[in-house]
């Protein structure tokens, strides 16, 4: 690849989602963008840099932006935050919102689908705990053709197999040819929007607890921040932030701060000293 | 070193699973049908069993329910491994006291996966 070509697209993608691609990840890019530049009609690389420089349209770039954005997904991703969910967030939000009886959760990289169903599947196991309340969650992610899977909830057997209990396979799939298609009780749990967490989110509310794992992995340090914060403003005082295993707010940004004894979870740095005990 | 009974009637299936177990740090030891698997959890019974369904002499639904059936049988952790890629078999297998259900193909992840949630691993 020609060094203009990839410093071209780096930066496009740099300015379009975030995403931060260093030399080394060239071949990345070969890989990805050339069934884009068969869509498009252009035989090779060279050829797609040319058109985004004469002639952009939305749509090129689009996909381009999409087919570099990865989509590593699988139920209850890592068993920890699900479990963080269910032993130390819940009963938490249960005290909190005693009163309120509402909840509202956002995966911010919902990529298939994968983490907000197994969100869903955890609330719908303590239903017994939330009856009466009123439960949203809302999955959003950069990609559209990603997140109509996510709407589709249909999963290959190998989808089904990393990390998703047996017994909740048989409790909230349906057997659908040689795939697996999760429960309209579950899928009806979830919200799907398209967002670029570098444009402005205010207009989806206030979220009590947050999921953007594996997210911030991307991005530089300024955008790293940059995103945080305006997370930060989306949530309640006593609102809680899930990262993934690689990723900190330690030296990032100050909005934020570690849960004592609680990996991967943080809490507004403005939240109340008696909220650090969980 | 946690013990894994490797149960399939297929010796490279036998081979492939084995390399994964070992790798897992499971002591693995290994038997081609039911009965045979059955006379080795008589003499010691396995942390755990990977095991086939579709077998001649015995059947893996056979073999667990008599294992189950056995003094000391409710211990291992089984988990069934098998191209009955189905929701009756699966719901089958569960009811005879399956612990969990790798749908075949499989590879090194399903199975560090599926041991991890019996808490295996």
């Amino acid at each position: 690849m020609r060094p203009a070509d990839f410093e071209l697209l780096s930066t496009l993608l740099k300015l379009n989602s975030g995403l931060v691609l260093t030399p080394d990840k060239a071949y990345l890019l070969e890989s990805r963008l050339m069934p884009v530049a068969r869509k498009h009609q252009i035989a090779t690389m060279e050829a797609l840099a040319d058109k985004v420089r004469s002639h952009p349209n939305d749509v090129l770039l689009r996909d381009i932006t999409e087919a570099m954005t990865t989509n590593e997904s699988s139920f209850f991703r890592d068993t920890k935050p699900f479990e963080q969910l269910k032993d130390v967030l819940l009963p938490r939000m249960l005290a909190a919102r005693a009163a309120r009886r509402q909840l509202r959760i956002w995966c911010a990289a919902a990529s298939s689908g994968q983490e907000p169903y197994s969100i869903s599947i955890i609330l719908k196991e303590a239903a017994a705990q939330l009856a009466g309340w009123r439960i949203e969650i809302v999955g959003t992610d950069l990609s559209n053709p990603i997140l109509e899977r996510a709407k589709e909830g249909l999963y290959t057997q190998f989808e089904v197999q990393r990390g998703l209990p047996i017994q909740l396979l048989v409790k909230y799939f349906k057997q659908d040819g040689d795939k697996w298609r999760i429960s309209d009780e579950i899928r009806r749990m979830v919200t799907y929007k398209r967002l670029n967490l570098l444009l402005p989110f205010s207009e989806l509310g206030q979220f009590d607890i947050v999921f953007c794992r594996n997210v911030l992995i991307y991005f530089d340090q300024p955008t790293k921040a940059k995103v945080l914060e305006a997370i930060a403003r989306q949530m309640p005082n006593d609102g809680v932030l899930l990262l993934g295993g690689a990723e900190t707010v330690l030296g990032v940004t100050d909005r934020f701060r570690p849960i004592e004894g609680q990996r991967g979870l943080y809490e507004l740095s403005t939240a109340p000293a008696l909220q650090k005990a969980v | 070193m946690k013990t894994c009974l490797v149960v399939d009637d297929s010796g490279v299936i036998r081979k492939v699973a084995r390399r994964i177990l070992e790798q897992m740090s499971f002591d693995c030891s290994e038997a081609e049908n039911g009965l045979i698997a059955l006379d080795a959890c008589k003499v010691s019974m396995p942390d755990a069993v990977l095991l086939d369904w579709n077998m001649p002499v015995m059947t893996g639904i056979d073999f667990l329910k008599s294992l189950r059936a056995m003094p000391g049988g409710d211990k291992p952790k089984v988990v069934l491994c098998t191209t009955n890629n189905d929701m009756k078999h699966i719901v089958e297998a569960l009811g005879a006291g399956a612990d969990e259900y790798i749908m075949k193909p499989f590879d090194h992840d399903i199975v560090q996966a599926k041991f991890a949630q019996i808490g295996l691993v």
